[in-house]
């Protein structure tokens, strides 16, 4: 039985995915509703601790996407407050959030990650960056991808094929960050493994994550442009479970496991990786601890591939929130 | 636990939605620059983003007074259902907006529509098969975008200049497409003020353009939201008159042009009310297809207007209708805050971006020297919005570097404000390009802490502004929207 009777669902927030956290959110309320719960839909504003105060709810199911939700922010206020909630903690948000740092841990883990430097701004007007522009390209070579540091949204992510484009690249991401991470180019499949924390308060069985199964995001136009597409709804078809060789599977599982473990998430996180359409090798891009909850996110659908309903998927994760 | 109801999705419920989809459903994008338009919909942004008039100048008084008079004199007609053509005293006042901007028209081939919006869905609706070629002016009316996209068009579209479409280039345009054996189902055109490029297209293209439709048998679509608020210059004839004076139409219409008007932006676009007129086949077509839609627009906007249109004016001598008055004041409450804006521009991006000079109309565009995207620019401006250019074009790829400031919402304070906010942000993309690209000193104004900038006179040696000058704030008291947010740093 569960502890929390009122859930507050923070949902939309000022960040540049506010209206798929809107979506999510309603979602997850009706779940909620559903399963029996009070609910009430908070949109973080100015006014967002006096809410809290005012509401006092048992629980916060955090339904934000982007920007204060998903950094940690968010989650360290609610620790001040003495709130609980779901997802993970204010560290593994910020080591997830920030591309830049994800990716240096992964390499001191040994966990494959494309090639990658990242560039601060202010490393650009204090330190003389431009004259390591050459070095980039030696290291990494073109294309490269250029994407700020802490966006999930489509925006700022550049393709450069060449050093002419390079400069306007980074320049165009870091509009959305302060810091661009620039990373090798890899050319193939695009994977997503959501990763659940076992149903403890549910089944009162307790154990290791759970990988759910393979999504692949293929876009509709086989275009080097359409890097972005993959964040555009109607531009992409998800296939799951993706059809891929079953050692392949469980590799990127494991992978998606050992990053999940590694970066210290908790409760829910979708792991994006990309397969090397050569080599067939796997690499993880990033770790999201905000993933999506709409009729067309990557997690419901793994979720419901490994026959967990919605309304099962969102009870999970709110019991994340009493299992920190 | 187990006494709570618990139901699953039948299947993957994306799959499930994505086999019931329509195939133009592809056409219609959510885009993330979109999404970043959303988000700049709060009070605390200077918006010179959106299409809007500024109905604060509509007097509450006079709203309530003729709201009244339609509930007192016609409550069970104005509740009720109404023509799909739309009501014969809103029409009339059709009539007289057409007859002011000098075009006669017959009332028979006139149709209200729900918002100018609607004339283009319907337009579409009736002449556009999957495939189909439309030709469009570059940059275009962000709003004809997905429009176009939904109904599964190739918009082919050519780039304008300060007179508007190149009659030259659409020619050529149309040679090519009918070597390739297709022929565009209607040329879609904003002549006066266009949106959002400012440019008004001149009489000589006018004429060309309306002899080529001739000369090819092809239908336009003249979109003139705008035609009334003109602040200098002469008017210019709609594309329909010239055409109508050449026409074979028992009715003295136009053959080959479609007239799209709106009451949007001389009177209020809360009432979602504008019309079409059309020749009579195509008119058919557009009442047919305005049945599926919606039936009929809205009686009580409908009721409104023509409430609107028997008012008398009081400010002038002899007295004029109400709404022509109306019009005067906004002409004027517009031009001035046009001129703001252009005294602004000139003022924070002089020196490193070019923009139009419109004569009416409620846009300017203008276009960043160099390579910045003015999508990630809007990203970095926190406290105001415009529309990137990328939205005026149906590739979102073209225009990167433009972007559509509206200087008719907003009040001049505003206006000034929002357009030094875009011209910080610009200086600080400018010069951190340019420390990258080593052109230029990593330590240049922008960077510097705002407490070690002084205001300086603009130097006389040519150096480029942006480069020197770190712009003073505002005297006084900072504008409401100074509690601002952050965003997604």
């Amino acid at each position: 039985m569960s502890a929390a009777q009122k859930v507050a669902v923070l949902k939309g927030g000022g960040s540049l995915e506010r209206t798929v956290s809107l979506r999510s959110g309603a979602r997850v309320q009706q779940a909620l509703s559903r399963l029996g719960y009070e609910v009430i839909a908070i949109d973080p504003g100015q006014d967002l601790v006096a809410q809290l105060h005012e509401a006092k709810p048992d629980a916060a199911f955090l339904a934000l996407h982007g920007g204060d939700g998903e950094d940690g922010t968010v989650q360290g206020l609610l620790e001040l407050i003495g709130v609980p909630y779901t997802g993970s903690g204010p560290a593994a948000c910020m080591r997830c959030t920030d591309k830049a740092l994800a990716k240096y841990l992964m390499r001191e883990a040994s966990i494959p990650t494309p090639d990658f430097t990242a560039i601060k701004e202010s490393a650009i007007r204090e330190l003389g960056v431009s004259a390591a522009l050459g070095d980039i390209e030696r290291l990494l070579g073109f294309p490269l991808v250029v994407k700020p540091a802490n966006q999930g949204s489509a925006l700022g992510v550049k393709f450069a094929r060449s050093s002419d484009e390079l400069p306007g690249a980074i320049v165009g991401a870091l509009s959305y960050d302060r810091k661009a991470v620039i990373e090798r180019y890899v050319k193939g499949r695009d994977l997503a493994v959501s990763v659940l924390d076992p149903a403890t308060e549910l089944s009162s069985a307790s154990g290791p994550p759970l990988a759910l199964p393979v999504v692949e995001a293929i876009p509709r136009e086989e275009e080097f442009y359409n890097y972005e597409s993959r964040y555009e709804i109607g531009m992409t078809t998800f296939v799951c479970p993706a059809e891929l060789p079953e050692e392949t599977t469980a590799r990127a599982q494991q992978l998606a496991l050992e990053t999940y473990k590694l970066l210290g998430c908790h409760g829910v996180a979708r792991v994006d990786l990309m397969m090397d359409g050569e080599t067939g090798e796997l690499s993880v891009l990033e770790t999201n601890v905000g993933p999506g909850l709409t009729e067309t996110s990557l997690l419901p659908l793994a979720a419901d591939a490994a026959g967990i309903g919605f309304e099962e998927l969102v009870g999970r994760i709110l019991a994340s929130a009493f299992t920190r | 636990m187990d006494d709570r109801r618990r139901t699953r999705p039948a299947a993957h419920e994306l799959a499930r939605y994505e086999a019931l989809f329509a195939t133009r459903t592809r056409g219609m994008k959510s885009s993330a620059m979109r999404e970043m338009m959303a988000l700049t919909e709060r009070p605390d942004v200077i918006s010179l983003a959106g299409g809007l008039p500024d109905t604060s100048t509509f007097a509450p008084e006079l709203y309530a007074k003729l709201m009244a008079q339609v509930a007192a004199n016609s409550t069970a007609r104005a509740l009720q259902y109404g023509p799909t053509e739309g009501m014969a005293a809103t029409v009339g006042c059709i009539v007289d907006v057409m007859a002011a901007e000098g075009t006669q028209v017959d009332p028979s081939e006139v149709i209200v529509t729900t918002g100018g919006q609607q004339v283009i869905d319907l337009v579409c609706k009736a002449l556009i098969d999957p495939d189909d070629v439309i030709v469009a002016e570059a940059p275009t009316y962000p709003g004809a975008v997905p429009t176009f996209g939904a109904y599964q068009a190739q918009v082919v579209q050519i780039e304008i200049d300060e007179d508007g479409m190149p009659i030259d280039e659409l020619e050529a345009t149309l040679d090519r497409l009918q070597s390739e054996g297709r022929r565009p189902k209607f040329i879609y055109t904003i002549p006066n003020f266009q949106n959002p490029g400012g440019v008004t297209m001149s009489l000589a293209r006018r004429r060309r353009l309306v002899q080529v439709a001739r000369e090819r048998e092809l239908l336009v679509l003249e979109d003139n939201p705008y035609g009334l608020l003109r602040y200098e210059g002469d008017p210019l004839p709609t594309l329909y008159s010239l055409d109508a004076k050449n026409g074979s139409q028992p009715s003295g219409g136009s053959d080959l042009v479609v007239y799209l008007g709106t009451f949007s932006k001389i009177l209020s676009p809360g009432l979602r009310l504008g019309w079409a007129v059309a020749p009579r086949p195509v008119l058919e077509k557009l009442n047919l297809g305005k049945q599926g839609s919606d039936l009929c627009s809205s009686p009580v906007t409908q009721m409104f207007v023509a409430a609107y249109f028997a008012e008398t004016g009081s400010e002038s001598e002899p007295a004029q209708p109400a709404w022509v008055e109306y019009v005067e004041r906004l002409r004027l409450l517009y031009r001035r805050r046009r001129d703001v804006m252009l005294q602004a521009l000139e003022e924070h991006f002089g020196g490193r971006a070019s923009w139009t000079r419109p004569q009416g109309g409620l846009f300017i565009w203008a276009t960043l020297d160099g390579n910045v995207d003015t999508t990630d620019l809007l990203a970095r401006s926190e406290g105001v919005a415009f529309v990137p250019g990328r939205a005026a074009y149906m590739d979102g790829r073209r225009g990167s570097s433009s972007m559509r400031l509206n200087f008719a919402g907003v009040p001049d304070d505003d206006i000034r404000e929002g357009i030094r906010r875009i011209g910080e942000i610009m200086g600080g993309d400018t010069g951190l390009l340019g420390s990258l690209m080593g052109t230029q000193s990593a330590q240049s104004a922008e960077t510097r802490s705002p407490a070690a900038a002084t205001p300086t006179a603009p130097p006389d040696d040519g150096t480029p502004l942006a480069d020197v000058l770190e712009l003073p704030r505002r005297e006084g008291a900072e504008p409401a929207h100074k509690a601002r947010r952050r965003r997604d740093r």
